[in-house]
C-alpha cells in the first residue's frame, strides 16, 4: 500500500505542479498589457503602476513565478480587484454552497440511476429498459444550460411549485441539482446497466441462486456490489464535469457558489480572481481523482500502478 | 431503439440539419442580424413562425444561421484536435521511451482540467469571438485523441505485421501513415462524432457565458443567454435554440452509439 500510495503521490505532484503552471500563466496571455485590460483604458498611471506592483507584474517572470508558488504554499492567491480582499477569503466562502450543489447533483444521479439501470437490467429488452436507454440518450444530448432554463419555465414560472433562483432551503436545492445532476444519471445508468448485465451472468452469482437466495437479493447483495467498481470510475471522473457544470448551473440559478464567482470575476475582469477559481477547482478535481485511486487500491487490491 | 435504427435516424438528423444550415440564406425568411424594434417579443405569427426576440428579429432565421456557427464550431475544432491528438499520440506510442512520457505528463496536466473549465478560462482572457472559442476548444480536445492513438498504437505495434514492416526496413513514418493510420480510423471516428458533440455544446456554453462569438452573429448559446432574461414574458426565445442544440447532439450520440456497435460486432 504504501509503496502504491507513493507511486500516485509521485504521479499527482509534476501533475499538479503542471496545471499550477498553466494557471499562472493565464494573466500573461492576456492581449496587450494586462494592466490596461482590467483597469480599463481611462484609469490613471498612478492607479496602473499601483497594480501592476501588488500583481507583480513589473518583475521577471522568473520571480513572479516564484513568488506565485510562495505565496500558494502558505495559501495567498492574491488580491481581487473588484472586491478588494483576499481570492482565498472570497472563495472560501462560496465553497460550501458549491460542494451542497456538487454533493446533491451527485445523489441526485446516483439514485436515479441506480433505480433506473436495476429495472432496466432485471427487465432487459422489456419497455422499462428501453425508456432507460432513452432517458440515458436524451440526459446526454440536454445541455445544462438549456434543462436549468427548460426547468424555470415548468416547474417554477407555470406551476409556482419552485423558487425561481437562488440559495435557501431542500426546495432552492433541487432544480440545480437535478439540472446538474441529469448529465451524471445518464452516464451512470448506462454504465450500470451494462455492468449488471455482465454481473449477472457470473458463475458466483448463479451460485447463489442455486443456494436459494431471492432475486432480491441476488441483485443487491451480489449483482450490485460487484458492478460499483466501474460506477466508482465513472462517479470520480463525473466530479471534474459537475464542477466544471456547476459554472453554468450557478450562473441560470444564481447559485453563489465558486461557479458564479468565476463568471462574475470574468465579468469584471477581475483576472486574480478567475485565476484563484480555476486552480482551486483544478487541484480539488486532481485530489478527487487521487483519492479514487487509493480508495480503488482499499476495495481492490488486485490493482497496482502498473506499467 | 435498435442500433442499426439508431445509426441511420443519427445520420438523417446530421444530414438535414447541415443541409438547413448550408442553405440558411435560401431557407431564413428574414435577415437574422435586421432588427425591428416594434415587433420584439413576438410569439408564433405568419411573418415569423417561430416569433421574434427582445430586438425584433426573426428567431426562425437566427435559430438557422446559428446551425452553420455550431457545426462550423465543431468540424473545426475536430479536425484541429483530431490531426493534434494523431501526431503526438503516434509520436508517444511509437517512440515510447522519454517522448512518450514527457508528451504524455503534458496531457495529464490538460486533463487535470475539469471538463471545459480551461476553456471558459482562456476565452475569459483573450477576449470573445469565433477563433478564441475555437483555439480554446482544440486546446482541451486534442488530449482525448492523443491517448487513444497512443493506446491504440500501444497494442498494434507488437502485432505481427507492423514488426514486419519494421524489420524490412520501412520509415517509422511510413509504418505510421500506411500500416498504423488504417486501423486507427474506426476508433477515431467514433471519438470524432462523440467529440463533435462535446464541441457544440463547449460552443454553446461559451456563448452562453457570453465569451463566444460576439453579436450580432447568431449562436445558439448567446441565443439562449439573451432569452433568459425573458423567461416570465417570452419563454420561446430559449425553447427553439435549445432544442436544436439538443437535436444536433443527440443525432451525434445516435451516429456515434451506433458506429460503435458496427466496430464492435465486427470485431467479435
Amino acid at each position: 500500500m504504501k509503496r502504491y500510495l507513493l507511486q500516485r503521490l509521485l504521479l499527482l505532484l509534476p501533475t499538479l505542479l503542471g496545471a499550477l503552471t498553466l494557471v499562472f500563466f493565464l494573466i500573461h496571455l492576456i492581449p496587450g498589457d494586462p494592466v490596461e485590460v482590467m483597469l480599463g483604458e481611462t484609469a490613471s498611471a498612478a492607479d496602473k503602476e499601483e497594480l501592476r506592483q501588488s500583481l507583480g507584474l513589473n518583475q521577471p517572470l522568473v520571480a513572479q513565478y516564484r513568488s506565485f508558488l510562495t505565496g500558494l504554499m502558505s495559501g495567498d492567491l492574491g488580491r481581487s480587484l473588484s472586491e478588494q480582499t483576499g481570492v482565498a477569503d472570497l472563495i472560501r466562502a462560496r465553497m460550501p454552497a458549491t460542494l451542497e450543489l456538487t454533493i446533491c447533483a451527485m445523489l441526485v444521479a446516483i439514485l436515479l440511476s441506480f433505480t433506473l439501470a436495476m429495472l432496466a437490467a432485471r427487465n432487459k429488452g422489456s419497455w422499462i429498459d428501453r425508456l432507460a436507454l432513452l432517458f440515458s440518450l436524451l440526459g446526454l444530448s440536454l445541455p445544462n444550460f438549456w434543462l436549468g432554463p427548460l426547468l424555470m419555465i415548468i416547474f417554477s414560472i407555470q406551476l409556482g411549485w419552485l423558487p425561481v433562483s437562488g440559495r435557501g432551503g431542500l426546495d432552492h436545492l433541487f432544480l440545480p441539482s437535478l439540472t446538474l445532476g441529469l448529465a451524471m444519471a445518464a452516464i451512470l445508468t448506462r454504465i450500470l446497466r451494462i455492468s449488471l448485465l455482465r454481473v449477472i451472468r457470473e458463475d458466483y452469482v448463479q451460485t447463489a441462486r442455486a443456494k436459494g437466495l431471492s432475486e432480491k437479493q441476488v441483485w443487491l447483495k451480489h449483482a450490485l456490489r460487484n458492478a460499483l467498481l466501474s460506477v466508482i470510475t465513472i462517479l470520480s471522473l463525473q466530479f471534474g464535469s459537475l464542477l466544471a457544470g456547476a459554472v453554468i448551473t450557478e450562473t441560470i440559478f444564481s447559485w453563489p457558489g465558486i461557479g458564479r464567482l468565476t463568471v462574475q470575476a470574468i465579468q469584471m475582469r477581475d483576472y486574480p480572481l478567475v485565476q484563484g477559481c480555476v486552480l482551486v477547482i483544478a487541484t480539488s478535481y486532481l485530489l478527487v481523482n487521487f483519492l479514487t485511486d487509493i480508495f480503488y487500491h482499499l476495495v481492490d487490491p488486485r490493482i497496482t500502478y502498473g506499467k | 431503439m435498435e442500433n442499426k435504427q439508431g445509426l441511420y435516424l443519427g445520420m438523417a438528423i446530421l444530414l438535414l440539419l447541415a443541409a438547413s444550415a448550408l442553405l440558411a440564406p435560401l431557407l431564413a425568411p428574414h435577415d437574422p442580424t435586421r432588427q425591428n424594434l416594434d415587433q420584439d417579443l413576438l410569439t408564433f405569427s405568419n411573418a415569423h413562425l417561430m416569433g421574434t426576440d427582445k430586438l425584433g428579429r426573426d428567431i426562425l432565421s437566427r435559430t438557422l444561421y446559428g446551425g452553420r456557427i455550431s457545426l462550423l464550431v465543431g468540424f473545426t475544432t475536430v479536425a484541429i484536435s483530431l490531426s493534434i491528438g494523431l501526431a503526438i499520440g503516434s509520436l508517444s506510442g511509437f517512440f515510447g521511451g522519454w517522448v512518450d512520457q514527457l508528451l504524455m505528463r503534458l496531457v495529464d496536466i490538460l486533463m487535470a482540467f475539469p471538463g471545459i473549465l480551461l476553456a471558459i478560462a482562456f476565452t475569459a482572457v483573450l477576449g470573445p469571438g469565433l477563433d478564441h472559442v475555437i483555439f480554446a476548444l482544440c486546446l482541451i480536445g486534442w488530449t482525448g485523441y492523443a491517448r487513444l492513438v497512443r493506446g491504440e498504437i500501444l497494442s498494434l505495434r507488437e502485432q505481427e505485421f507492423i514488426q514486419a514492416a519494421r524489420a524490412l526496413g520501412c520509415q517509422p513514418i511510413r509504418v505510421i501513415v500506411l500500416h498504423l493510420l488504417p486501423n486507427l480510423l474506426p476508433p477515431l471516428l467514433i471519438q470524432a462524432t462523440f467529440g463533435m458533440a462535446a464541441a457544440i455544446i463547449g460552443e454553446g456554453s461559451l456563448s452562453f457565458l457570453g465569451l463566444g462569438v460576439e453579436p450580432p452573429t447568431p449562436s445558439w448559446g448567446a441565443m439562449l443567454n439573451e432569452g433568459r432574461q425573458f423567461l416570465l414574458v417570452a419563454p420561446h426565445l430559449t425553447t427553439y435554440p435549445g432544442l436544436a442544440i439538443m437535436i444536433t447532439v443527440l443525432g451525434l450520440n445516435l451516429l456515434g452509439d451506433g458506429l460503435q456497435d458496427r466496430l464492435e460486432s465486427r470485431g467479435r
